[in-house]
């Protein structure tokens, strides 16, 4: 059942993502994009990462594929449907190295995870106890506000500085 | 001050030398004075820098900078004089046997060469000290009326004082490399004082020549000193000479390269075969300049170095037969062009190569203490001849400049001249003393001295087991015929000058007069030495003959038997290897005396003849004389040397430096490094290609770098 | 599962490359650099399966600075526009030589 679900979500998620890049409207490709984020949240389930799917659907889908919606609306674009993807040679160069990028990632991945070190890890049975004890929420918090309090307060910071900055930069200059 | 200097004596203890330093540093201080005062007077006007030209001044609103070089300059010469003729006394008193050694401070000090700084005080360097003081201060004295009215007097004798401070290195100096430095010091004066009136192309090329020419002949000194330092491991003439009998095989090679390259740098600074065409050029200097160096002192510096080298010269019978062998063929060589110049000047000038010649014969034929002999009285009557040219030249440019006839004629030319003799009474007088001198004529100077090194020529050639018997005898008959071309063409030069009809003009000879007295007295002082300068040498055989008053006369042989300790070594070496010296001439038999006889008489003749011939020839003025024909034309172009140095030497050189120039330098050289600069920009401009702008690009090559990196790691 | 995620993973990345690399449109592009993130936070949550809680928080953090990211990457690419009255990165080349 698993099985067929994730090859599901896989297969919606990276035809969606072609999709993305050849779609010849911004919205479109907006769109196309949610639907592999949509996609992905729901292989994060399978991978029982619940908190994350959750945030995956409602930031990712919902905020900032939102904002990228707003800002092609307010720039008032796709009215040119000229073909804005680099024709001839240069796609060819770039598929074929991207090609062999993905071969090599492919196969780079393929074998760390037949590494003894990570047949072996038990990083999933802890995730299991903590989800079982503390719930799917608590189970990230739990590290989140002990462990990584820090990098949790400085990622805070970080978001003020993009409000701020967001807001600077796209103020009409009067 | 010299005494706060750490000095250290070797030597005969029983006699210690009074000021020895003060000898060269006198005329050091001479220069630096004189010096300051012509950079003075160079910052007021441009006059005192300007090579020529009048000094617009009366006589009597003359400024310090024109004032004080008349006592500073001849002054630190005649003191150093005193103290020369002081230690002269001194040494005179005690029986030297090893050179006295005073040693000042260490000057180089690497690997195994240590020299210091450091002169030698024996029998020889204080003969040729006394010489190059003595004539010198004399010329000193005469060029403060010679040069009166030069812009650049305080300059003038700024460096005339210094060329004396290095010939006095050159002759004090305790080694090779000391005496190399007053070598190619004097050079440099003798370049400075040439090409004095430097405002004149002319001169200021003969200054050029001059130094050029001397130093290729400085190549061979300096490989000389080279192969002498592997040898011996020191330049110290001490140690030297008493290791060169057990480490030099007599007649080996070795021998024969070092006093070859010796002979080398001789025949640079001394003017012989085959560089000697600086010197007649080099009479483009004033006059008291060809005097002083021309005649007395630097060209000597080759003589003296063979003299003071005679250990080693002892010991190759090949570079002593050389040194002869150029020494007599520059002498006949340079007699015979004497015969047909006209510029006054440069009959001297030949003849100082001919004497010059006679001096190497004198020292290549081993007879060492001939050779000094004749440098000496050579400086006391080749000065005066000069001088007294001087004060011929110094009147016939005030004659024809009255007139301005001096813009056509030359004031030099002999043919210009004629009668002076009435109008310069002291000079024509001082003049023929000399004449008669270099003629060889007794009892003056010239005739011991030549007579001396003719007859050791021939007396050598009969030795014992003496090396080139034959080419010794052809030597000899060579040295006879030039010392007649001698007596030719000196009394050609006195008749033409003194004699005859007056042809400079009939206004110009009212202003034909003798010299001021400073002029004047110094001319009297070297004809008085040229007198009786030959009397301290005289061998018995002629000093007890009616040629030395039965003995009543002072002469005798006081020369040799003085620098007979410095000559000890390489008379040592002549008594093992050569054997008895003969003491019969080698063709038509005879000794000392007869010949000696023979010669002053024929010489006499001679001159007597000539003065006849050439007195009874009719003489024009230069602008109206025709050029020489045949061989008289090839004797008057000087056998067209010049003109053969050009074509083989001088043209290609300058060529090849054409060609460096043009090809080598700017297309080869200047290309290479322009191609290495535009290779930098053709670099730029690919990587240049890069930078498109656009983000995809750079993307692109971000991808790039990440499949390298991956690549790496993954394999 | 593991591996066929993060094989998943691997092609969602190099689609978002290829996505950089050929298309024209800023806001495009900037849409592809997301794919890129998100495909990692991907490969970060299979891994967490064998290493443990530490990726998820990690892909917490990710998608934390993505938005971030994403706010100011659209701020200036609005004040571009208004300079260029464009979103064609061929016309933003002033750093060509």
């Amino acid at each position: 059942m698993a099985e067929v679900l994730f090859f599901t979500f896989a297969t919606i998620a990276i035809g969606s993502a072609i999709g993305v890049v050849i779609a010849r409207n911004p919205v479109g490709s907006l769109m196309f994009m949610v639907a592999t984020l949509a996609a992905v949240a729901g292989i994060f389930v399978l991978l029982e990462a619940h908190f994350l799917a959750a945030i995956q659907v409602m930031v990712y889908a919902g905020a900032i594929m939102v904002l990228f919606l707003f800002v092609i609306m307010l720039l008032n674009l796709g009215h040119e449907y000229k073909r804005d993807v680099k024709g001839g040679l240069w796609s060819v160069m770039a598929f074929a190295t991207t090609g062999v990028l993905g071969g090599l990632l492919v196969r780079q991945l393929g074998r760390s995870a037949d590494a003894p070190t990570f047949l072996t890890g038990t990083g999933g049975e802890t995730i299991d106890a903590a989800l079982a004890e503390h719930g799917a929420v608590g189970a990230i918090a739990r590290p989140l506000f002990t462990d990584y309090v820090v990098p949790f307060e400085l990622v805070g910071i970080l978001l003020l500085i993009a409000v701020v900055g967001a807001i600077v930069l796209a103020k009409k200059r009067v | 001050m010299l005494f706060a200097l750490q000095v250290t004596v070797e030597g005969a203890p029983e006699w210690s030398p009074v000021l020895p330093g003060l000898v060269i540093l006198l005329p050091l201080l001479g220069f630096v004075i004189n010096g300051a005062l012509a950079l003075a007077h160079a910052r007021r006007s441009a006059d005192a820098v300007r090579g020529g030209g009048e000094l617009d001044l009366p006589a009597g609103d003359m400024p310090l900078t024109h004032t004080l070089p008349t006592w500073i300059g001849p002054g630190v010469m005649g003191l150093a004089f005193l103290i020369a003729a002081v230690n002269f006394v001194g040494m005179a008193g005690v029986e030297l046997h090893e050179p006295v050694i005073r040693t000042y401070w260490t000057w180089i000090v690497t690997g195994s060469l240590n020299v210091s700084a450091a002169i030698q005080l024996d029998q020889l360097s204080m003969v040729m000290m006394l010489v190059v003081t003595g004539v010198g201060f004399l010329i000193h004295v005469f060029s403060v009326g010679y040069m009166r009215d030069d812009p650049g007097y305080p300059r003038f004798f700024a460096y005339l004082n210094l060329f004396v401070f290095f010939m006095l290195v050159l002759v004090m100096g305790a080694g090779y490399l000391l005496m190399f430095v007053g070598w190619e010091g004097v050079g440099l004066c003798s370049y400075l004082l040439i090409g004095y009136w430097f405002s004149d192309r002319e001169k200021a090329d003969a200054g050029k020549k001059a130094f050029i020419v001397n130093r290729i002949g400085d190549l061979g000194f300096l490989v000389a000193m080279f192969v002498l330092f592997i040898t011996f491991q020191t330049l110290d003439f001490g140690e030297i000479f008493s290791a060169a009998p057990d480490r030099i095989p007599y007649g080996s090679s070795m021998a024969t390269i070092v006093t070859l390259l010796f002979l080398l740098g001789a025949v640079g600074k001394s003017a012989q075969i085959p560089l000697y065409i600086w010197l007649p050029d080099a009479m483009a200097g004033p006059t008291p300049v060809s005097a002083l160096i021309h005649a007395a002192t630097m060209v000597t510096a080759g003589v003296y170095m063979v003299a003071r080298s005679s250990v080693l010269f002892a010991l190759s019978p090949v570079g002593s037969a050389t040194v002869a062998g150029i020494g007599v063929l520059t002498a006949l060589f340079a007699a015979s062009i004497a015969l047909k110049q006209y510029d006054i000047k440069r009959v001297l000038a030949y003849s100082t190569i001919s004497q010059l010649g006679y001096m190497f014969l004198g020292v290549g034929v081993g007879a060492y203490t001939a050779g000094v002999f004749h440098l000496m009285t050579h400086a006391f009557f080749k000065a005066l001849l000069f001088l007294g040219a001087g004060a011929v030249i110094h009147s016939m440019h005030h004659a024809l400049h009255h007139t301005h006839k001096d813009e056509d004629w030359d004031a030099q030319d002999m043919r210009n001249m004629g009668g002076l003799r009435r109008h310069m009474p002291i000079t024509w007088v001082s003049m023929w003393i000399a004449t008669l001198a270099l003629s060889g004529i007794w009892p003056f100077a010239g005739f011991f001295s030549k007579d001396e090194i003719i007859w050791a020529t021939g007396a050598w050639a009969g030795a014992a087991n003496a090396p080139y018997p034959t080419l010794y005898t052809v030597y000899w008959v060579l040295a006879l015929v030039t010392a007649l071309l001698t007596a030719i063409y000196m009394t050609r030069l006195m008749v033409m000058t003194f004699h005859g009809a007056n042809r400079t003009g009939e206004e110009e000879a009212k202003h034909l007069h003798e010299t001021p007295r400073v002029m004047w007295i110094p001319l009297a002082v070297l004809a008085a030495l040229s007198v009786f300068g030959g009397w301290i040498n005289v061998p018995e055989s002629i000093s007890e003959s009616f040629l030395g008053g039965f003995g009543l006369l002072p002469m005798g042989e006081n020369l040799h038997q003085w620098l007979e300790p410095v000559m000890a070594g390489a008379h040592e070496i002549q008594a093992q290897h050569l054997g008895e010296i003969s003491h019969q001439a080698p063709l038509l038999g005879g000794g000392e005396l007869v010949w000696a006889l023979v010669s002053t008489g024929v010489a006499a003749i001679v001159v007597l003849i000539a003065a006849r011939i050439v007195g009874g020839q009719k003489h024009v003025a230069a602008v109206d004389a025709a050029e020489p024909r045949g061989l008289g034309r090839v004797l008057y172009r000087k056998y067209y040397v010049d003109e053969a140095y050009d074509a083989i030497i001088v043209r290609p050189v300058h060529a090849l430096s054409r060609f460096s120039w043009r090809i080598v330098d700017s297309v080869i050289i200047d290309g290479t490094v322009n191609m290495v600069g535009n290779l930098a920009r053709a670099f730029g401009w690919v990587g240049s290609l890069f930078h498109t702008g656009q983000i995809n690009t750079y993307a692109f090559i971000l991808t790039i770098g990440v499949l390298a990196i991956l690549g790496w790691v993954a394999f | 599962m593991i591996t066929e995620a993060l094989f998943v993973s691997a092609l969602l990345f190099v689609i978002g490359t290829l996505g950089v690399i050929i298309r024209r449109n800023a806001i495009i592009m900037f849409l592809c650099i997301e794919l890129q993130l998100n495909a990692v936070n991907l490969a970060f949550v299979a891994f967490s399966r064998s290493v443990g809680i530490e990726g998820q928080v990690f892909v917490f953090f990710v998608m934390t600075v993505a938005a971030a990211e994403a706010a100011v990457g659209l701020a200036i690419i609005i004040s571009i526009f208004r300079h260029y009255e464009s979103v064609n990165v061929d016309d933003f080349n002033l750093l060509k030589w």
